[in-house]
C-alpha cells in the first residue's frame, strides 16, 4: 500500500513537472535592412540579437523563435504586406521593431483585427499609441525630448529666444511643435521656424542656417532625422561659426548619434540636447550593455538610443513571456502584462504607462564634450525623472483623440 | 551695411557656391549628351565614385584632401573611358529609351557596389587646415571651403574655355556636336574624340563627387539622387554647350538658395518652377539647339 | 484590262493570308488566358499571400497605364507616378475628409480626377519630346509632392492618412485580415481595365499610335491629327493609373505623400521594359516577376537585390531588347519552328 502511495506520488510529481511545458514563441521583427535607412535597422537589430543571446536563459525552458522581415522604405504599404503576413502566414505571436512610423501606422488596423501585440522599438509619432489598444512603445516619442527641453532651455540654458529649423515632415513638426509649446510656457520666444526641405534629399544647411544666424536668436533648435542629416547640420553649423556668433545649437538627442559623433569634430563641442540615452549614461546597467555590445560587435562599433530602446523592447517581450509562462497567444494578456513593466535599463529607469502603453523615462540634459581620451562624449548637466508624453497628456492636436 | 544687402550678399555667395559644384559635376553630361546624343544616367555614379575614392585615400592612405581629388578625377576618367569603349559604344544607335535603361541599370549595380564596400552610413572626409574655419570680411564671414569652391569653379570654368575655345581640340568637339557627319567628312575621328570628352567628363563628375562630400556627406544613394539635378542643369542649359551649363548652374544655384533663405516654406520648389518655365519657353534649353 | 482581273491566284491567296492575319491580332488568342488563369489559381495556391498578391496586380495596372504611352505611343516619361498618387489621394482624402467610403465609386472618381490633370498637363508637356519631356514630366510629379507637403495639415504629409476605412465590396464582402475580398476586387478592376485597354490597342486609334511611336514625321506628314492623339492617350493612362493608385489606397487603407516619388515612376518603368513593351501582356510577366523576385531576393541581401536588378538591366537591353515576353515568344517560335516537319 505505501509503495502504492510513493507510485502514485511520484506519477503525479512527473505530471506536474512535465506540465511545465516548453513553449515557443514566435516574434515577428520588422526593420528596415535595405535602402537609405539600413543603418537604423541594424542598430536595433543589433540590440534584438544580442538580448535574446545573452537572456535566453531567463526563460527557459520556453524559447523565441524569431522571423526577420524588411520594413521597406517609409511609405507603410512594405511593412503592411509584410507584417500581415508575419500574422497569416508565419503565425507570429508578437510583433516588434518598427523604425519608421508610417509603418506602425499602417498596421494599426491590422494589429486590432488578428489581436496580435505590437512592440515598437523606434517610431516616434506621439499619437500612434491612440491607434490600437494593442500597441505599445518601448522607444519615445517626440514629446519626451522636445518638451522639456523648452523648459530646460529657457530656464536652465538661458535663451529667452530660439529659432526652429527641421526637416519638413511630421517627426519635424511634432518635434519643433513640442520645444516651442514647452518654450512658451516657460516664458521664451520663438523667432522663426524654418522647414528645411523633404527627407529624402540631404539638403545643404547653408541657406536656412544663415538665415537664422542673421536673427541671431540666442539658441537654435534642430531636428533632423537621425542619420545622414545629422552631420551635415553639425559641418554646417560650424562652418558658418554659428556659436561663435551666439547663437547655441540645442535639439534632441536625435542630433547626435552616437555612432557619427567622433565623425562631427570639433563644432560639435558645447551642444547640448535632451535625450534618454547615450553611450556614456552613467549607470551599471549601461557599462554592462555597453561591456558585451563591444565584446560582441567590436571596439569601433557603438550602441545609440535605437540600440538602447530596442535592447528595453526584448527585455519587457521577455518579462512578459516569463510572466505567462510562456503562453502568448492571447495578445490582449501579452499587452496586460506589459502595462506597469518596469525595470532599470541602460536608458535608467523604464515604465510602460498603463494608461497610455507608452513609455515613461527619465530625460537628461546632456552636452557634448571632449573626453580626456581625446573622443568626443557627453557630460549630463541635469535629469528630468519619469517624463511622459505631453501630447497625450495635454491632449495636444491628435494626441487627443 | 544695410540689412538686404548683407542678405543679398549671403544669397550670392552660397549660390555660387552650390552652382560651381553643380557645373562641375554637370558639364561632362552636357558634352557628351549633345557630342554623342548618348543619354548618360550612370553620370551621377560616376561622380558618387569619385567621391568614395576620395574618402578611401584620404582616409585610408592618409593622402591630403586636393590631391585626393587630383587622383580620384583621374581614375574615374580613365575606368570610364574603358566603360566607354567596351559598353556604351555598342548603343549608339539604339534608342533613347535603351540607353536609359542601360545606364541605370549600371547606377544600381554601382550603388550596390558602394553599399557592400563602404556601407550605407554617411561618410565625411578630413580636410587640411586651410580649408576649415572662414574668412572674415568684416561684415560677414564667409566658410573657406566654400569661398575654396568658387575659386576652382573659377579656375575650371576658365581652362574648360580656353580648352574648348581655343584649342584644335576644342574646335574639334564644337564641331561634332555642331554636326557630326560633316565633321566625320572632314577627317575628324569623332570616336576618339568622344571617348576623350567622356573620360574627362567623368572625371570632372568624380572631381565634383568629392568635393560634395563636405557640402552634402556621402552615401551609395548620391547616385541616383542627385542625378535629377544634374539632368535639369543640363536640360536648362542645352545640350552640348558649355556656357548653357554655366547659366543654368548659375541661375538655379542662385533660385535655390535664394528660395530655401527666403521663403523656406516652398523652398524646394524653386528649382523645379524654374526648370519648367525655362523649358516651356525654350524647350532646348538657354544655348541648346532645336 | 483592269489590274483587278488579271490578279493571279498566288497573288490573291498572299492577300488573303495578309488580311488573315491582321484580323488574327484582334482576336483572343488562347495563350492570352494564362495570365489570368495563373493569377486566379494562385488564389487558391497561395492563400495566406493574397496582401501581397493585391500589391502585384496594382503594379500590373500601373504598368498597364505606362504601356498605353511609352509602349504603344512612344512617350517617354518619368513622372508617370504623378497620377498614381492622384488616384490614391483622391480615395484617400475622399474617405478621411469627405466620408466618401465606397469603394468602386471611389474608383471612377479616381480615374476622373487624374485623367484631368492627365489632361491638362498633357496638353501643355507633349508639345515637348526627348530631354525636355522628361524633364518636365519629372519636375511636375515632384512639384505635386511638394504641394502636398505644404499642405501637410491636408494631405498628412509623409505620416498620411491613417485607419482609412471602406464600405464592403457591394455592401457584402467584408475585408479580412487575409486580404482575399480584396485580390479578388483588384482582379476584377484590373480585367475590366485590361478590356478596355485591348479594345483600344486593337483599334485604328491604336494603330494611329503605333504610326506615331515608329514615324511621327510621317504620321504629321499624311495629316493625322498627332497631338490630340497623344493627349488622349495621356488622359486615358493618366485615368488608368488613377485607378491604380486608388486600389492601392483601398488596399492599404492607407496612403502617405510617398506615393508620387520618382523611385515609383522609376520602377514601374523598369518592370514594364522587363516584361516587354508595347505588349501589354508585358505588363503582367513585368510586375509580377519583379515583385516577387524583390520579395524573395531582398529578404536574402537587399544589396545583391540591386545590383541583381541592374545587371538585369543592361542584360535585358543587351540581349533581350524586348523584355521577357520577347523572349518567350522567341522560344515559342524556335519550338514550334522544330516540331515542323
Amino acid at each position: 500500500m505505501k509503495f502504492m502511495r510513493w507510485l502514485g506520488l511520484t506519477a503525479l510529481a512527473l505530471t506536474v513537472g512535465g506540465t511545465a511545458q516548453a513553449e515557443t514563441v514566435k516574434i515577428g521583427v520588422v526593420l528596415p535592412f535595405s535602402g537609405a535607412n539600413a543603418d537604423l535597422g541594424h542598430q536595433v537589430d543589433k540590440a534584438f540579437d544580442l538580448y535574446v543571446k545573452l537572456h535566453a536563459k531567463d526563460i527557459a525552458p520556453h524559447k523565441v523563435e524569431i522571423v526577420k522581415r524588411d520594413e521597406g522604405p517609409p511609405t507603410g504599404a512594405v511593412a503592411k504586406t509584410v507584417a500581415t503576413e508575419l500574422i497569416t502566414n508565419d503565425k507570429v505571436q508578437i510583433l516588434t521593431g518598427f523604425v519608421f512610423s508610417p509603418s506602425a501606422i499602417a498596421l494599426a488596423p491590422v494589429v486590432t483585427q488578428a489581436k496580435v501585440p505590437m512592440v515598437i522599438a523606434n517610431a516616434g509619432t506621439a499619437w500612434i499609441t491612440n491607434l490600437s489598444p494593442y500597441i505599445a512603445r518601448l522607444s519615445f516619442s517626440m514629446w519626451h525630448h522636445g518638451y522639456p527641453m523648452g523648459a530646460y532651455a529657457h530656464d536652465k540654458i538661458g535663451c529667452k529666444t530660439a529659432a526652429l529649423a527641421y526637416t519638413d515632415f511630421p517627426p519635424g513638426k511634432d518635434s519643433t511643435e513640442a520645444f516651442k509649446t514647452g518654450f512658451e510656457k516657460a516664458g521664451g520666444k520663438i523667432t522663426e521656424a524654418i522647414p528645411m526641405g523633404s527627407p529624402v534629399q540631404v539638403p545643404d544647411f547653408t541657406p536656412f542656417f544663415q538665415k537664422i544666424k542673421d536673427a541671431k536668436p540666442d539658441c537654435m533648435y534642430v531636428f533632423i532625422p537621425s542619420g545622414a542629416h545629422a552631420t551635415g547640420v553639425m559641418k554646417t553649423y560650424g562652418e558658418l561659426g554659428m556659436r561663435k556668433a551666439g547663437v547655441k545649437l540645442i535639439g534632441p538627442m536625435d542630433l547626435i548619434p552616437d555612432n557619427k559623433l567622433q565623425d562631427m569634430g570639433d563644432a560639435a563641442i558645447g551642444t547640448i540636447v535632451m535625450g534618454n540615452y547615450a553611450v556614456d549614461l552613467n549607470n551599471p546597467e549601461n557599462k554592462a550593455f555597453n561591456t558585451e555590445w563591444h565584446k560582441a560587435y567590436g571596439k569601433d562599433s557603438y550602441p545609440d538610443f535605437m540600440s538602447a530602446a530596442g535592447w528595453d523592447t526584448m527585455h519587457a517581450i521577455f518579462d512578459a513571456i516569463k510572466k505567462l509562462n510562456g503562453k502568448a497567444e492571447d495578445g490582449a494578456k501579452v499587452i496586460d502584462a506589459m502595462k506597469g513593466w518596469t525595470t532599470n535599463g541602460p536608458r535608467g529607469k523604464v515604465t510602460i504607462d498603463a494608461a497610455t502603453r507608452d513609455i515613461v523615462q527619465d530625460e537628461n540634459a546632456m552636452e557634448v564634450i571632449r573626453k580626456p581620451d581625446g573622443k568626443l562624449g557627453i557630460k549630463v548637466l541635469g535629469t528630468t525623472k519619469a517624463v511622459k508624453d505631453e501630447c497625450k497628456e495635454q491632449k495636444v492636436g491628435r494626441c487627443g483623440s | 551695411m544695410p540689412h538686404f544687402a548683407i542678405i543679398a550678399v549671403s544669397i550670392l555667395f552660397d549660390g555660387l557656391a552650390y552652382a560651381m559644384f553643380l557645373f562641375i559635376t554637370s558639364v561632362g553630361l552636357s558634352v557628351t549628351m549633345g557630342l554623342m546624343g548618348f543619354v548618360n544616367l550612370a553620370h551621377g555614379a560616376f561622380a558618387m565614385a569619385g567621391g568614395y575614392v576620395v574618402v578611401s585615400l584620404t582616409k585610408d592612405f592618409g593622402v591630403g584632401f586636393v590631391p585626393s581629388l587630383v587622383i580620384a578625377a583621374l581614375v574615374v576618367g580613365a575606368v570610364s573611358a574603358v566603360f566607354e569603349r567596351t559598353l556604351y559604344r555598342r548603343l549608339y544607335k539604339s534608342t533613347d529609351l535603351e540607353q536609359v535603361l542601360l545606364t541605370i541599370g549600371l547606377a544600381f549595380m554601382a550603388i550596390a557596389t558602394a553599399t557592400y564596400f563602404y556601407g550605407p552610413i554617411p561618410k565625411s572626409v578630413p580636410l587640411p587646415d586651410w580649408l576649415q574655419g572662414d574668412i572674415n570680411l568684416g561684415f560677414r564671414t564667409f566658410p573657406s571651403y566654400r569661398a575654396f569652391l568658387i575659386a576652382l569653379g573659377a579656375v575650371l570654368i576658365a581652362v574648360l574655355w580656353y580648352a574648348f575655345e581655343r584649342t584644335n581640340i576644342g574646335a574639334k568637339i564644337r564641331a561634332a556636336v555642331d554636326n557630326r557627319r560633316m565633321a566625320e567628312s572632314v577627317g575628324i575621328n569623332v570616336d576618339r574624340l568622344f571617348t576623350l570628352t567622356f573620360a574627362v567628363g567623368s572625371g570632372l563628375a568624380a572631381l565634383g563627387g568629392g568635393l560634395a562630400i563636405q557640402l552634402f556627406g556621402l552615401n551609395p544613394s548620391f547616385a541616383v539622387l542627385y542625378l535629377v539635378l544634374f539632368l535639369i542643369v543640363v536640360a536648362v542649359g542645352g545640350l552640348g554647350s558649355l556656357k548653357g551649363t554655366l547659366l543654368a548652374a548659375l541661375v538655379l544655384g542662385i533660385f535655390d538658395t535664394a528660395g530655401k533663405y527666403l521663403l523656406a516654406d516652398a523652398g524646394g520648389f524653386f528649382i523645379y518652377a524654374v526648370t519648367v518655365v525655362v523649358l516651356l519657353i525654350k524647350p532646348a534649353g538657354f544655348y541648346g539647339r532645336e | 484590262m483592269a489590274a483587278s482581273e488579271t490578279i493571279s491566284p498566288e497573288r490573291n491567296a498572299a492577300r488573303e493570308r495578309a488580311a488573315e492575319y491582321l484580323l488574327s491580332r484582334h482576336r483572343f488568342h488562347w495563350q492570352e488566358a494564362l495570365p489570368w488563369l495563373i493569377a486566379i489559381a494562385a488564389y487558391f495556391i497561395f492563400p495566406d499571400r493574397m496582401t501581397f498578391g493585391s500589391q502585384v496586380l496594382v503594379m500590373v495596372m500601373f504598368a498597364l497605364s505606362l504601356d498605353l504611352i511609352l509602349g504603344y505611343a512612344g512617350i517617354v516619361t518619368l513622372g508617370h507616378a504623378a497620377f498614381f498618387g492622384i488616384g490614391a489621394y483622391t480615395v484617400g482624402l475622399g474617405a478621411a475628409r469627405l466620408g466618401w467610403t465606397e469603394p468602386i465609386s471611389g474608383l471612377f472618381a479616381a480615374a476622373m480626377v487624374s485623367a484631368l490633370v492627365g489632361f491638362l498637363t498633357g496638353w501643355f508637356l507633349l508639345r515637348y519630346r526627348g530631354l525636355t519631356l522628361l524633364m518636365l514630366t519629372l519636375a511636375t510629379a515632384i512639384m505635386l509632392q511638394e504641394a502636398g507637403n505644404l499642405r501637410s495639415d491636408l494631405s498628412g504629409g509623409y505620416d498620411g492618412l491613417p485607419g482609412l476605412e471602406f464600405k464592403p465590396l457591394l455592401g457584402i464582402f467584408q475585408y479580412d485580415l487575409y486580404g482575399r475580398a480584396n485580390y479578388i476586387y483588384a482582379l476584377v478592376a484590373l480585367a475590366v481595365v485590361f478590356y478596355f485597354v485591348r479594345r483600344i490597342v486593337y483599334s485604328p486609334f491604336g494603330q494611329a499610335l503605333t504610326g506615331i511611336r515608329e514615324n511621327i514625321r510621317r504620321m504629321h506628314a499624311i495629316g493625322s491629327p498627332v497631338h490630340r492623339r497623344l493627349v488622349t492617350v495621356y488622359t486615358i493612362a493618366a485615368g488608368i493609373a488613377g485607378i491604380a493608385g486608388a486600389l492601392f489606397t483601398q488596399t492599404n487603407a492607407y496612403v502617405t505623400l510617398t506615393v508620387f516619388d520618382f523611385d515609383n515612376s522609376a520602377k514601374v518603368m523598369v518592370m514594364l521594359i522587363l516584361g516587354g513593351t508595347g505588349r501589354l501582356y508585358g505588363a503582367f510577366i513585368g510586375a509580377a516577376v519583379y515583385m516577387v523576385l524583390e520579395d524573395h531576393l531582398s529578404k536574402l541581401s537587399p544589396t545583391f537585390w540591386q545590383f541583381g536588378i541592374g545587371l538585369l538591366l543592361v542584360l535585358a537591353v543587351l540581349f533581350a531588347r524586348r523584355g521577357l515576353l520577347g523572349l518567350l515568344e522567341d522560344a515559342s517560335k524556335y519550338f514550334t519552328k522544330r516540331s515542323k516537319p
